[in-house]
């Protein structure tokens, strides 16, 4: 039963970690020392305070356990009668700040250095969402202007596997939880100032090898740097809870050359035009259909379930539901602005038009739902004037 | 009403008996086994939850609950493990033992001492129920950070309100303790002769007062953001999220010393009696003491390092947190002077005690850790701090409280328990909790966060031994209480002292003490307070 | 009732907690029910209250009848007042978290959202079009809450009030004086001018807010402003409202001759109260309505 079945699972688990060390290979005990100058810093600044916490230990329990060898009345010991001394007293809380200031100033001389964000090349703006990480360019650097964004989500094969008893072993996933499909691109050697919010709840913004996490918190920005060293690509999750999928949403920095990321940019540029323009155009019910169907299974999923039926009571419906079956306007409404008090986000400001018009098209005719209804981004620019 | 009765000395026949003794008492002794009972099922309910989340963690993929289960798990877990067992369970000490200690018959306010306990069963009606209510239990963290912990359905009023209610007992019941100490002391039972488990409750109960009224007001907070349109949390109208945590963590740093401290007490009684040698330092350790509480109130932020304080908060939360370790450093000092030279032998209680002593100052190693804010932007919400906390609190609060059932329970039960299950019981725990907790390091500093359900594949093999080491530590739970209920049904006839180095009132009155502890007051002399 | 025991005082068990934890116990279920929507939670929190308030008179009846039948001695006396000096001060760590939360946003956030320190990025990228001022006249997102007109001026009626809420403070210390020189009429009379004082003070609240809702539009929905002001005077409000209760008792109590020159603590008790409630809003005068 449970508890053979568990037995089995741990078996196995002991047996597969021996054939499969390869995908482990990133396997550790201690903090990554980073490839940042910051999280170098950090990570001397915690060996130092490890190393001197050790060192506290063993005087204490060294004495503590030598007078447990020795002062025992098994062998014979009598019990000494003093109960206080002035002179030791004023030792051992003299010499506890004498360690502390020593550990004192090297982290303070860290913590300045962290907080200065100023004078960066480039400014990346990140925005939490359940559960899914944004990344606006805001100043993408190399005297290029206009930004572009794009949202960074949990890789399909994780997301399948990550369903409640898939029936997949995580351990055949590469990168089990750590991977995105459109990971964040920078650059080396180059000074990058982070803004982080949300649109939600507080999320935070963790990459271990970077050296900090900083609270993504709705309503305000915060702000914070780092410049890499070595190209690479480094992993992180979000680290403050978010609900129901806050394990979901990794993030992936890929660090490249400043050549490699100037092509990057250039065709994120490129592609930003076109989606504009996309815009512009009549689109038709298959286009949409397909465009939407992306789209759902991207943003909405996670809630409203593949099949549409969500999780009641907490996630509604949306197979048969009043207001994805009722008046047009007021599903363009619900999904634009969201409703407050509940999870359900407002995708106006997340979402293009065409997204919009698609995954609403998409909704109104899926999961049983026949509407028929087709709306165009048009109609979303029409309510966002 | 009943008459009024020239009560002779044990004669309580007028007494309600049955069920009605219980509900209606107001007896420091029987509150007192009301609060320890109630600590103890609370702790195998609070245990079983977390046994889902460590059976949960046994492998990475989601096998046996969904994610916001598993979110309501570790939220109902924390709450019931701090509000229904340590700070019940330390009461449970308090209103056994200080009436004992000071030479008095009772608390001073037993009428709203009834009350204080039989708040606790309504209030975990609530919270509980919360969990069978559509939608579930609130998933947010016991820290219940807005804006997620507004997107609870409707159990957030139900946790709202058990809180309130909850605060109202502690409120209560730290009025009653402290106007007991002050009010009810045998004559020459000065302050500086007062048992150092009366002074540390003493302190603890200024906490209380001063804290969870603020507790109160920041989950009121919450419920008028949701419910009544006011906008405390949010930017929108110019509130702001973190406001919230600044006044959560101002009840909540201060609340952790709220746990630890009747265990320092609980382990400063326990030491001395079994290095038959008196307690080294005393004036200090209620000096240390009275610091602690003191700085707990500007720490508070050091919750919240990641929330992007300005840089002078950020270094002035840094010192306050490092500075604590002055004078817990001295009270550990004083323990392990306490033992040095002394003619020590290891009943069970000592054992509790000495590990007591190890385990917590590896918790406040790793907290002085956490307190450096450049360091704690990598450790911040990972299982280093899980690590951290259960250090203090399971192998600090709780193991002192176990300790001090140890060491008590022949004077409370008037029977010896079972030295050698006892034993067992300690070495199966001492092992399985470091099997459980100690991993926890290792996986917070390799970088896998707290309160997730799911893990990445490398972290696979800390977390198995985590599991298996909790499932062990909770199956010996069921040794403790197997040996409890034996030693309340019977054993060796305990004496009055109990133990050859136990000094101090309540030894001696016989064992178990009489219905009403002291009904003359006994008279204190410098003599019997330290020797 | 109960007997003095060996020079101790103590008391025999008792129904009234039981009862006092069914009373709150049906009042906070009521509640949560009916803020979830659910129509029979006013009946559950009304039983909630008749409990309640039928456990207030039984157990104040009890403690009552045993003072003034002198079953306590001074001992009994002394915890009662440290019993209520501590849960003044519970009561004023309540406040103090509400003020934590006014001087927070009013110091720290609302100028971040403006721009001010830390909060450059944060103006400059979410609320571009924010001017922080207090009051807050202009909500960082206007769409979402009630824009109000005006805000309560200082002086004015809140001036009034306070002046009516200090000279209550004198009238109830008369009172005590009058009772100390064992002159029960006297100690009617001023007791009762208090608790009539207290009574005006809010009324003349609840007419403000009236005037707040209607006339300025100052809500609780009104952004930080309006949620500062409504939750620190409205538990000011509720507090005085107790308190006024309590004057109410102790005045019936003054004139069916309950308190002696030497055994009153019921009085004290309400009157430290009742001083407590009023330095409150000394507070609450100068930080919200003042400066
Ligand atoms: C009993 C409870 C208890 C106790 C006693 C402590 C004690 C301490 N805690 Fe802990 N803490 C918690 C319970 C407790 N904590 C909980 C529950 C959380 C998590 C809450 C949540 O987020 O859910 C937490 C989280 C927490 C954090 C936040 C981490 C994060 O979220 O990022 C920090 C940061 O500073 C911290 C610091 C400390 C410090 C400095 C002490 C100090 O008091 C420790 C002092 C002791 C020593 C240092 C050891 C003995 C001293 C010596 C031997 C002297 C010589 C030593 C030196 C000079 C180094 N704690
Ligand atoms: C005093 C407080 C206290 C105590 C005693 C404990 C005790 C334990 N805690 Fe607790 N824990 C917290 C306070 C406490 N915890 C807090 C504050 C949090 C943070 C919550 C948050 O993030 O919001 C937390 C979170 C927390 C987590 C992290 C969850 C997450 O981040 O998602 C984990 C994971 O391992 C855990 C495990 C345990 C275990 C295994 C025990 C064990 O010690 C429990 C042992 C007891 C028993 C098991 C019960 C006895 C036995 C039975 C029920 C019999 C049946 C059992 C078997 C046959 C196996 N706890
Ligand atoms: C984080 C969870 C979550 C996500 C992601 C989410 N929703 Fe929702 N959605 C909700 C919740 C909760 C409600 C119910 C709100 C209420 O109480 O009315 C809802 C309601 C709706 C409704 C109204 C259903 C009805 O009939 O009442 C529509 C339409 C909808 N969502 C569309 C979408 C679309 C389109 C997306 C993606 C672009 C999306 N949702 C993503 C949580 C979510
Ligand atoms: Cu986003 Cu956790
Ligand atoms: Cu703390």
């Amino acid at each position: 039963m449970l508890l053979t079945r568990i037995m089995k699972r741990v078996l196995a688990g002991a047996a597969l970690s021996l054939f499969m060390g390869e995908t482990r290979a990133d396997y550790a005990l201690n903090m990554p020392r980073g490839v940042t100058p910051l999280s170098q810093d950090i990570y001397d600044l915690h060996m130092l305070i490890f190393w001197i916490c050790c060192v506290i230990g063993v005087i204490v329990f060294g004495a503590m356990f030598w007078s447990i060898l020795q002062h025992r009345k098994s062998t014979g010991a009598v019990a000494a009668k003093f109960h206080h001394s002035t002179k030791a007293e004023i030792v051992w809380t003299i010499i506890p700040v004498l360690i502390l200031v020593a550990m004192a100033v090297p982290a303070t001389r860290t913590l300045v250095r962290i907080e200065q964000a100023g004078d960066a090349d480039i400014t990346i703006k990140v925005t939490g969402n359940q559960w899914k990480w944004r990344y606006d360019y805001v100043n993408p650097g190399f005297g290029l202007d206009g930004g572009f964004g794009f949202f960074s989500v949990l890789k399909d094969d994780s997301n399948q596997a990550r369903q409640v008893r898939s029936g997949i072993d995580p351990r055949t996933v590469e990168h089990y939880l750590l991977d995105v499909d459109k990971p964040l691109v920078v650059p080396v050697n180059t000074k990058i100032r982070f803004l982080t919010t949300a649109s939600d709840v507080v999320h935070a913004w963790w990459v271990p090898a970077l050296g900090w996490k900083r609270d993504s918190i709705p309503g305000y920005i915060n702000e914070s740097w780092a410049i890499i060293q070595e190209p690479g690509t480094y992993r992180g999750q979000c680290a403050e809870l978010c609900g129901k999928d806050h394990a979901y949403m990794p993030i992936v920095v890929k660090a490249v050359t400043q050549d490699e990321y100037f092509d990057f940019i250039g065709e994120q540029m490129v592609a930003a035009a076109s989606e504009s323009a996309g815009a512009d155009r009549e689109w038709n019910k298959d286009e949409l259909m397909e465009k939407g169907g992306q789209v759902y299974n991207t943003f909405c999923v996670a809630c409203h379930q593949a099949n549409g039926q969500g999780l009641p009571p907490a996630f509604p419906p949306l197979a048969g539901g009043a207001i994805s079956t009722g008046p047009v306007d007021g599903h363009i409404e619900r999904v634009m602005n969201g409703k407050a008090g509940t999870t359900m986000a407002a995708f106006g400001p997340q979402l293009g038009d065409v997204d919009l018009a698609a995954v609403i098209t998409y909704e109104r005719n899926s999961f049983g739902n026949s509407t028929g209804d087709i709306v165009q981004p048009a109609a979303i620019r029409a309510v966002r004037k | 009403m009943s008459q009024a009765v020239a009560h002779g000395h044990d004669d309580h026949s007028h007494l309600p008996a049955g069920w009605k003794r219980w509900l209606f008492t107001t007896n420091h002794k029987d509150i007192g086994t009301l609060y320890l009972s109630f600590a103890l099922i609370m702790f195998f309910i609070g245990g079983a939850m977390a046994m889902i989340i460590r059976l949960e963690l046994l492998e990475p993929g989601v096998q046996y609950v969904d994610p916001t289960f598993f979110n309501s798990m570790t939220t109902m877990h924390a709450l019931v493990m701090i509000f229904g067992v340590v700070m019940p369970g330390t009461v449970g000490f308090a209103n056994w033992l200080i009436p004992m200690m000071i030479g008095s018959p009772d608390m001073a306010l037993p009428r709203m001492n009834n009350w204080s306990f039989w708040i606790l069963p309504f209030a975990f009606t609530l919270l509980l129920g919360s969990l069978f209510l559509p939608g579930g239990g609130p998933a947010g963290g016991w820290t219940m950070y807005p804006p997620l912990m507004l997107q609870t359905g409707f159990a957030l009023p139900f946790v709202i309100f058990a809180v309130h209610f909850l605060g109202a007992s502690s409120i209560m019941g730290s009025i009653n303790i402290i106007a007991t100490i002050f009010n009810m002391r045998a004559p020459g039972m000065t302050f500086m002769r007062l048992p150092l488990f009366v002074w540390t409750w003493l302190i603890t109960s200024f906490l209380l007062i001063a804290t969870i009224p603020v507790l109160a007001g920041a989950v009121t907070m919450l419920l008028t953001d949701k419910y009544f349109g006011t906008s405390f949390f949010n930017a929108a109208g110019g509130g702001d999220p973190v406001l919230f945590q600044h006044v959560f963590w101002f009840f909540g740093h201060p609340e952790v010393y709220i746990l630890i401290l009747p265990s320092f007490g609980i382990v400063s009684q326990i030491l001395p009696t079994f290095s038959r040698k008196p307690l080294f330092g005393y004036e200090s350790m209620v000096y240390a003491t009275a610091s602690i509480a003191f700085l707990s109130f500007f720490v508070w932020a050091h919750h919240m390092f990641t929330v992007g304080m300005p840089l002078a908060g950020e270094l002035f939360f840094m010192y306050a947190t490092m500075s604590i370790a002055v004078p817990t450093g001295v009270k550990v000092f004083n323990w392990v002077a306490t033992m040095w030279r002394g003619s020590m032998t290891f009943e069970t209680p000592m054992l509790w005690a000495i590990s007591f002593v190890v385990l917590f100052t590896i918790g406040g190693f790793s907290g002085l850790m956490l307190g450096i804010t450049p360091a704690d932007f990598q450790y911040h919400d990972t299982y280093f701090v899980v690590a951290h906390f259960h250090y203090v609190l399971v192998t600090g609060a709780v193991f002192g409280m176990i300790g001090g059932v140890y060491y008590w329970l022949p004077k409370w039960t008037g029977h010896m328990y079972d030295e050698t299950l006892g034993k067992i019981h300690f070495w199966v725990s001492v092992i399985s909790v470091n099997l459980l907790f100690f991993p926890q390091h290792f996986l917070g500093l390799a970088g896998m966060p707290r309160r997730i359900p799911d893990y990445a594949v490398q972290f696979t093999e800390w977390n198995q031994i985590s599991s298996i080491g909790g499932f062990v530590f909770g199956a010996s739970q069921l040794i403790f209480l197997y040996l409890i209920i034996r030693c309340i049904r019977g054993g060796a006839k305990a004496t009055d002292q109990v133990w050859e180095g136990a000094h101090g009132l309540e030894w001696t009155l016989p064992s178990p003490p009489p219905y009403h502890s002291f009904t003359t007051p006994p008279q204190v002399t410098d003599a019997v307070a330290h020797s | 009732m109960s007997a003095p025991h060996g020079g101790y005082y103590l008391p025999d068990p008792s129904h009234w907690p039981i009862l006092g934890s069914i009373g709150l116990f049906s009042i906070f279920l009521g509640s949560a029910t009916w803020l979830n929507g659910a129509s029979a939670g006013g009946l559950i929190i009304g039983f909630g209250i008749a409990v309640f308030l039928f456990m207030l008179f039984g157990w104040f009846g009890t403690v009552i009848r045993e003072s003034v039948t002198g079953t306590y001695n001074h001992q009994v006396d002394v915890s009662f007042r440290w019993g209520m000096f501590w849960f003044i001060v519970s009561e004023v760590m309540f406040f103090g978290g509400f003020f934590g939360a006014l001087f927070y946003s009013r110091i720290l956030s609302v100028q971040w959202l403006g721009g001010a320190g830390d909060g450059f990025a944060t103006h400059q990228f979410l609320w571009p079009d924010f001017v922080p001022d207090w009051p807050m006249t202009v909500m960082p997102d206007p769409s979402k809450w009630t824009v109000y007109r005006e805000v309560i001026p200082a002086i004015g009626v809140p001036l009034l009030n306070t002046i009516i809420l200090v000279s209550s403070s004198f009238t109830v210390t008369f009172g005590h004086w009058a009772l100390k020189k064992g002159n029960r009429r006297a100690q009617s009379w001023w007791l009762f001018v208090t608790l009539a004082l207290g009574f005006t003070f809010v009324g003349i609240q609840a007419t403000e807010y009236v005037h707040a809702y209607h006339e300025l539009g100052l809500t609780l929905h009104s952004g930080i402003y309006g949620t500062t002001f409504f939750m620190l005077t409205g538990f000011h409000g509720l507090h005085v409202t107790i308190g006024a209760t309590m004057l109410t008792v102790i005045w019936l109590r003054s004139l069916s001759g309950h308190f002696t020159p030497e055994n009153h603590f019921g009085f004290e008790a309400v009157a430290w109260y009742w001083h407590f409630v009023d330095v409150v809003w000394l507070f609450l005068f100068t930080f919200v309505y003042w400066l």
